[in-house]
């Protein structure tokens, strides 16, 4: 496989100006949105959205449906415009520059490679656009396809290559053009359980060797996880949370970010000297100090089985087996109900009376 | 439950199954049986007896002599014209309706227009014969309102150069676009929605501009279609009989000398000739309708 390596001189700020005719190489470039707002009739669905993406940074735009994610994406690549703000790449505002102009590869959710034309052909495209001759062009194509592991595909339809194998063309296709950002518009959904892991390291991994400055929209909290350098949680046209995804799981910014990202436990508690008191327990806080009455988010894996006279009273209602673990839900006497998330050895029965304890892990607390 | 007991209703169950299925193919098989037969009665066998008649005498003996018939200028005339109309009324129908769909295009599939366009377009393909022929006689016959109304206005005689336009293998062009028109919007559009917005997007996303797009991925995605489409229109054109018998008497296309040569009163024996004819038809219409198929099947592939 082509390794590649990225010099400055060759990232150019258009499609039609770019030197796409050396080694394949790519520029991280600097990304920023500024109070990006995006109405649909009386529906606004981006609400003055602000992100910085630093140069050759992998950031995740993750949330449910009509969070905001895509349009937001959509707005970068230009394909949708927006009714106020600014887009900055490399510095320059391209807010008002139309889609084939703003030098951008796109992978999009479902295949989009054109049928008529032979995977070669279809990473061709692009440089066709800029009028490189076909000599280079296929050479070009030939490396792009090696890069994402097709070499030997070339000559082959869409309707002849499996979904993975689509979206590999359809990524050779968006990188061959050096572009100066790479939009992922949830590559992997129409994946099927192995194939989108796979894909989903191959492209942090092209990522990585690029150094591309890449957007990705997801809803699937694993891939974001899995596979940014940091994770900007969007709900209803804002962005709730950005940061690593250790961030985001051990210090969720809200509750949103605490039940969308991971499973957590909702309990409530009353805070105070740095620690929670939950179900008669004390369980150290994460993050500032707060008190008084608040609600605790407790992971399932902070939750553990006990025979000692320290845990909770609790009866068995359901225990999933989720290949290396095992994830048990729980009804306390109170009606709370847990879920509990264990080691596969032990197999709880539904009905049966079992204790529960905290393992005393760091929790994340909001205000009640 | 016995192991034993276990076996014989897994067998049991087996059975049902089984016979379930065997039902339900037989269900299927009988609901197809009255079209089979209209097929096989109306279409096969009248085919297989129309080309059959050809390779034989009045006597019943065996003959290749009838073949003799594709030698005849006259003959050859008649395919001639036949090829001409339907291809000037394959390609006028496929690109007006073409036009037609892209207009389409904007309008909201669900909306008022698109319901009357599609719903006017699944009738008027399948109208033609003397209704037809009719309507036309009335609009651009010799004394039809826009003849007149040329005449009279602008002093312009359709029917100088060359007599009565409607009334002359030429004219068929006309009566024949008014179904073949709509009958392209039915066999298009569905192609036409079929363009992938991601497709467009890709495009754009690579530098390419709306116009490349369409030059380059959009026609060429929407081309065996069309052509299968504009096939499908000369196939149309090729095969038709009423509309151009209620307006020429005699010969001129390849329907039209088979029924002059199976009803004459003054040329005899000659209803052998008609069966060669409708061989010449049937061997145009297997290859057009083959390429036809070929087309589809490849622009099912692509706009899967």
């Amino acid at each position: 496989m082509t390794v590649v390596t990225h010099t400055a001189s060759e990232a150019t700020a258009s499609a039609g100006s770019s030197d796409v005719t050396g080694p394949l190489t790519i520029k991280g470039t600097a990304v920023e949105l500024i109070g990006l707002v995006k109405n649909y009739g009386a529906h606004r669905a981006l609400q003055g959205v602000s992100l910085d993406i630093h140069p050759g940074e992998f950031v995740a735009l993750l949330g449910p449906s009509g969070c905001g994610k895509t349009t937001m994406l959509r707005a970068l690549s230009g394909l949708d415009g927006i009714d106020a703000g600014s887009i900055l790449i490399d510095g320059n505002d391209v807010a008002r520059v139309p889609a084939n102009r703003r030098d951008i590869g796109m992978v999009f959710q479902s295949y989009s490679l054109f049928p008529h034309l032979t995977a070669t052909q279809n990473v061709e495209f692009g440089l066709r656009m800029r009028k490189v001759d076909a000599r280079k062009r296929v050479a070009r194509a030939t490396e792009a396809l090696e890069l994402v592991g097709l070499d030997g595909y070339g000559e082959r339809y869409a309707h002849e290559l499996s979904g993975g194998q689509q979206q590999r063309v359809a990524l050779a296709r968006a990188l061959v053009t050096r572009p100066r950002v790479l939009l992922l518009d949830e590559p992997l959904s129409a994946l099927d359980a192995k194939v989108r892991v796979q894909l989903r390291e191959q492209i942090g991994r092209i990522q990585r060797d690029l150094g591309i400055t890449t957007v990705f929209v997801t809803h699937d909290q694993e891939e974001a996880l899995a596979v940014a350098d940091r994770v900007a949680v969007m709900n209803a046209g804002v962005i709730e949370q950005i940061g690593t995804p250790e961030q985001l799981y051990l210090q969720p910014a809200s509750p949103f970010v605490a039940d969308f990202v991971g499973l957590s436990n909702r309990l409530d508690g009353v805070a105070g000297g740095g620690e929670v008191i939950v179900q008669g327990s004390s369980i150290p806080v994460l993050g500032d100090a707060m008190s008084g009455e608040v609600t605790a988010y407790v992971r399932p894996e902070d939750l553990a089985f006990t025979d000692s006279g320290d845990g909770m009273d609790a009866v068995i209602v359901a225990s999933s087996f989720l290949g290396s673990l095992r994830r048990t839900t729980v009804r306390l006497k109170d009606g709370t109900v847990l879920a509990v998330q264990h080691d596969v050895q032990e197999r709880p029965v539904p009905d049966d009376t079992v204790r529960v304890r905290f393992k005393g892990r760091p929790v994340a607390v909001r205000p009640r | 439950m016995t192991a034993a007991s276990s076996e014989i209703a897994t067998a049991a169950a087996a059975a049902g199954v089984g016979t379930t299925r065997f039902r339900r193919r037989w269900a299927g098989w009988l609901g197809f049986t009255p079209f089979a037969l209209y097929v096989l009665l109306f279409l096969a066998i009248p085919t297989v007896y129309a080309v059959a008649s050809g390779f034989f005498t009045d006597a019943g003996t065996f003959t290749i002599a009838n073949l003799a018939a594709f030698a005849n200028p006259t003959i050859v005339g008649d395919f001639v014209s036949s090829f001409w109309v339907s291809a000037v009324v394959a390609v006028l129908g496929a690109v007006i309706g073409a036009v037609i769909c892209f207009a389409l295009l904007a309008a909201n599939p669900a909306g008022a227009l698109r319901t009357v366009v599609d719903s006017a377009s699944s009738v008027l393909a399948q109208f033609g014969g003397i209704m037809l022929a009719f309507a036309f006689i009335a609009l651009i016959g010799i004394q039809g309102v826009v003849t007149v109304f040329l005449k009279q206005t602008l002093g312009f005689d359709l029917n100088a150069s060359n007599g009565p336009l409607l009334y002359q293998v030429s004219g068929l062009v006309f009566p024949y676009l008014y179904f073949s028109i709509p009958l392209m919007v039915i066999t298009f559009m569905p192609a036409l929605e079929g363009l992938k917005q991601q497709w467009g997007e890709a495009a754009a996303t690579l530098g390419a501009s709306r116009m490349t797009y369409w030059w380059r991925v959009a026609f060429p995605i929407l081309s065996p279609a069309f052509w299968g489409s504009t096939i499908l229109l000369f196939a149309n054109a090729f095969s038709s009989f009423a509309t151009a018998a209620a307006l020429i008497d005699q010969g001129g296309i390849v329907p039209l000398a088979i029924k002059q040569q199976l009803t004459s009163e003054t040329i005899v024996g000659v209803s052998n000739t008609a069966g060669v004819l409708a061989l010449g038809m049937i061997v145009v219409m297997v290859i057009v309708m083959t390429a036809y198929s070929a087309l589809q099947r490849r622009a099912r592939r692509w706009q899967r």
